[in-house]
């Protein structure tokens, strides 16, 4: 294999400004809503005191499961040794670094107390996994930093292998640690269970690579740098086989709890009777987070069309939004089982909360969401022009 | 100079007041006080000695009334909260703290219908102690599982891993915060056993003085780990359970007739 | 030509002057201004402590004593919060509290100048609001010994 040369992203100035400008507003736009949320207090959200985490913390969750994800790129060159990956490992990185920034931006200016963040800096309980992941992403920030040094500072690639190990497994128990958030809680029908935490895993694996191959293919497209099939096919493939994933443990995550009679509301509520989550579920999660992608990633002509490809990633992307909204939101809504065998008529939060907690998102929490969104993909597009992240050629010529 | 000696009798006799006060409602209902109990506020840290806990007795509790409910908001200051203007009054009944309710249930099989007041269960192994990040929430010496808030920064995960929806956030300004129930916008809270008047050296809650006025009596606090304590009693004189047992919290509430 | 050292030079000493003036800002002179008219403690000639070591360590006290009263449910010493606002408020014409952290009030006249953010307001009352601890009454809150000093029932003074 030849040897790798790197260069900085150079679509043309106005274009660039242009992107940062559109990216720069969409972020204001999230601080602002923060600020208001901040400033007015949680009511001018849809959240409650039944339903505590809402949009926001859907895009925060799949921002920082993606992060991690997007590291997968990296270590399979690195600790699995394929040499195919390994030009793609620096855009992985970075990748990884700025959309776990995006996500934590999200989950922070949330808090009820963002002023305290230096209280949850230096203040901690260790038997919370928050307390843990608080570690866990930072450490990780710090370790993909180091990381993305081995690979970039000549003197250091002897190095990258071991980082790239220790920034692999670091990763696979931040995800863990994310899906454990929910596997932990005993309160809940829809979480308390140990699958959560692969299961992220494996979700990470999946819009991970979404994100990646999307970034990789607007930017290559963009300035025209060749971009082969061969580094294509591969990661579509890969990507096919993560989607699958996904959908094997959410089947095991649905039959498990269809097993037990006293799953069976949840179940209900998740798969049939839950309006909006029922319908977020099977068009959201599975249609078009899975199967839709998976379809097109496996049809004839369609697999080889790059339009289709990006297609496909934005769709497992609002699927794993989609998934995320019915976990963590509907897991909200649905009920305490607090006294089974009997009809809660009235929990005493007033006679619409009666049955299911209503939750309907709000202009403010989605605004915030979707900044974080764009300073992840502003922190990537400035790094990518300023430094030499993007391989100049990945036709296939350069990567045999 | 008189008035600082207006000022001085007004104190004392103040505080006569209230101890002849507590004397008075420790007598009356011919309890005797554990020597533990201390009438005079608390000048050492509090210790294990004392669980303080409770029995519901739903058979008593009166379907219509909310005398704990108004009796838990008058004392800690949520009457004094107001919806925010622009507010949708079903969304404010979700938003604002609670930090007692009354709920309403229909047994599936039999149709029986039953009222009951729902509140921290201050659980001797509590979730939203072992999630809060910061460890704000907490559970004190003496049972009292209630929330720091000046180390919450308000993530609300211990909302989220409470069993009992017991734990309120704060969704708006507080305009008006009583001295003796600090609150503020951004941080978490809930029941605490009227904690102050336990520290002043008294022996009842709100809800349960709330409770005997209206004459149901549906509500019995007192310490656990003495025998003779009014809940002691209580509890030893009939069949009660836990609320979400198989989750084996150890709950300091017990119930009757649920 | 004025050099750029000799700039420099003038620049630090405006600073250090505006920086002692600040300092200065919480002298004896405007902390008995601060104490002032209406509240209890304008009667007395010191706090729970010596004025001196209130100016500079109240926050140590406040922080501390915040940890005793929660985790430990001690609400009976001096040191409580409930009566720093019982003693340091002051009250308008129509004898209504006027909050102690208001423009120009207490906690303003130095926290202002100092720019340092007062936390405390956001929870706890900044008047005397509903039913007051028990604890202020039995430590005499703004009460005073014949030297002017506040006399705290059954502690000695420095405890």
């Amino acid at each position: 294999m030849q040897k790798v040369i790197y260069r900085e992203w150079a679509i043309d100035t106005q274009r660039y400004w242009g992107l940062l400008a559109s990216l720069a507003a969409v972020a204001a736009i999230g601080g602002l809503s923060a600020l208001y949320m901040e400033h007015s207090g949680h009511w001018v959200t849809g959240m409650t005191n039944l339903v505590v985490w809402g949009t926001p913390h859907m895009f925060a969750v799949f921002l920082i499961v993606a992060a991690s994800g997007a590291l997968n790129v990296a270590s399979i060159g690195s600790v699995f040794g394929k040499p195919l990956y390994k030009p793609l490992a620096r855009l992985s990185g970075l990748l990884a670094i700025a959309l776990l920034v995006g996500g934590l931006l999200v989950l922070v200016l949330d808090l009820g107390r963002p002023d305290r963040l230096i209280v949850a800096m230096t203040t901690y309980n260790f038997k919370s996994i928050f307390a843990w992941n608080i570690y866990l992403y930072v450490g990780f920030m710090v370790i993909v930093a180091a990381y993305l040094f081995t690979m970039m500072e000549r003197r250091a690639n002897p190095y990258s292998k071991w980082v790239g190990l220790l920034a692999f497994v670091w990763r696979l128990a931040l995800t863990t640690g994310t899906g454990s958030i929910f596997g932990f809680l005993v309160s809940r029908q829809a979480y308390d269970s140990a699958v959560l935490a692969p299961m992220f895993i494996v979700m990470s694996f999946a819009y991970g690579l979404a994100v990646y191959l999307l970034v990789l293919m607007f930017s290559f497209e963009q300035e025209g740098r060749p971009l082969g099939d061969l580094v294509v096919n591969r990661l579509k493939n890969l990507l096919g086989v993560f989607i699958a994933a996904v959908l094997l443990f959410s089947v095991i995550y649905h039959l498990t709890k269809l097993y037990g009679a006293k799953y069976h509301g949840i179940e209900s509520y998740f798969l049939l009777n839950g309006g909006i989550y029922s319908l977020l579920f099977w068009f959201g999660h599975v249609l078009i987070g899975a199967l839709i992608p998976l379809g097109i990633i496996h049809h004839p002509a369609l697999s080889r069309s790059r339009v289709w490809l990006a297609s496909a990633c934005g769709l497992v992307i609002l699927g794993g939004l989609a998934t995320l909204y019915v976990l963590i939101i509907g897991g909200q809504t649905y009920p305490l089982e607090i006294f089974p065998g009997m009809t809660v008529l009235d929990e005493g939060f007033g006679e619409v909360a009666a049955h299911y907690a209503p939750y309907h998102p709000s202009l403010p929490e989605f605004l915030l969401g979707l900044g974080g969104m764009a300073v992840a993909m502003l922190a990537t597009t400035v790094a990518i022009r300023m430094l030499k992240f993007l391989p100049a050629s990945l036709a296939d010529e350069a990567v045999i | 100079m008189s008035k600082h000696s207006e000022q001085t009798d007004q104190g004392r006799r103040g505080f006569l007041g209230t101890a002849a006060g507590i004397a008075a409602i420790g007598v009356a209902p011919g309890v005797v006080l554990h020597a533990v109990a201390d009438v005079t506020p608390r000048t050492q840290p509090v210790t294990s000695q004392v669980r303080w806990g409770m029995l519901i007795d739903t058979n008593k509790c009166a379907e219509d009334c909310h005398a704990c409910v108004e009796a838990c908001d008058q004392e800690h200051g949520m009457d004094l909260m107001t919806q925010p203007e622009g507010q949708d009054a079903a969304k404010y009944a979700q938003q604002k703290p609670t930090w007692i309710r009354k709920a309403r249930l229909k047994d599936n099989l039999t149709g029986r219908v039953t009222t009951l007041p729902i509140l921290c269960q201050h659980c001797e192994h509590p979730p939203c102690v072992d999630v809060c990040p910061t460890g704000a929430s907490f559970r004190r010496a003496d049972g009292i599982v209630m929330v720091d808030r000046h180390i919450c920064i308000g993530c609300r995960y211990c909302m989220m891993a409470c069993p009992y929806h017991a734990r309120s956030f704060i969704h708006q300004e507080v305009e008006t915060k009583p001295t003796l129930t600090p609150r503020g916008k951004g941080c978490v809270e809930s029941c605490n056993f009227c904690v102050t008047r336990l520290d002043d050296g008294q022996t009842t809650t709100a809800c349960q003085d709330a409770c005997a006025q209206d004459g149901h009596q549906a509500i019995v606090f007192g310490d656990l780990n003495d025998p003779q304590s009014p809940v002691s009693k209580a509890l030893q004189g009939m069949p009660s359970r836990q609320i979400r047992a198989d989750l084996q919290l150890n709950t300091g509430v017990r119930y009757s007739g649920v | 030509m004025i050099s750029a050292s000799r700039i420099g030079r003038i620049l630090t000493a405006i600073l250090l002057a505006g920086a002692l003036g600040a300092l200065a800002g919480c002298s004896s002179e405007s902390g008995a201004q601060a104490v002032e008219g209406s509240a209890k403690a304008a009667k007395l000639t010191h706090c729970v402590e010596p004025t001196s070591f209130m100016r500079r360590n109240h926050m140590e006290l406040i922080k501390h004593q915040r940890d005793i009263t929660v985790h430990e449910g001690i609400r009976s010493t001096k040191y409580s919060i409930a009566g720093c606002i019982d003693c340091h408020v002051q009250y308008d014409a129509q004898g209504q509290a006027v909050p102690v952290n208001d423009e120009e009030q207490f906690c303003d006249g130095c926290h202002d100048s100092l720019a340092v953010r007062l936390d405390c307001f956001q929870c706890h009352s900044p008047v005397p609001q509903g039913p007051q601890p028990t604890n202020l009454a039995r430590i005499g809150a703004g009460a005073a010994d014949a030297d002017g000093a506040l006399h705290v029932a059954g502690q000695e003074k420095g405890n």
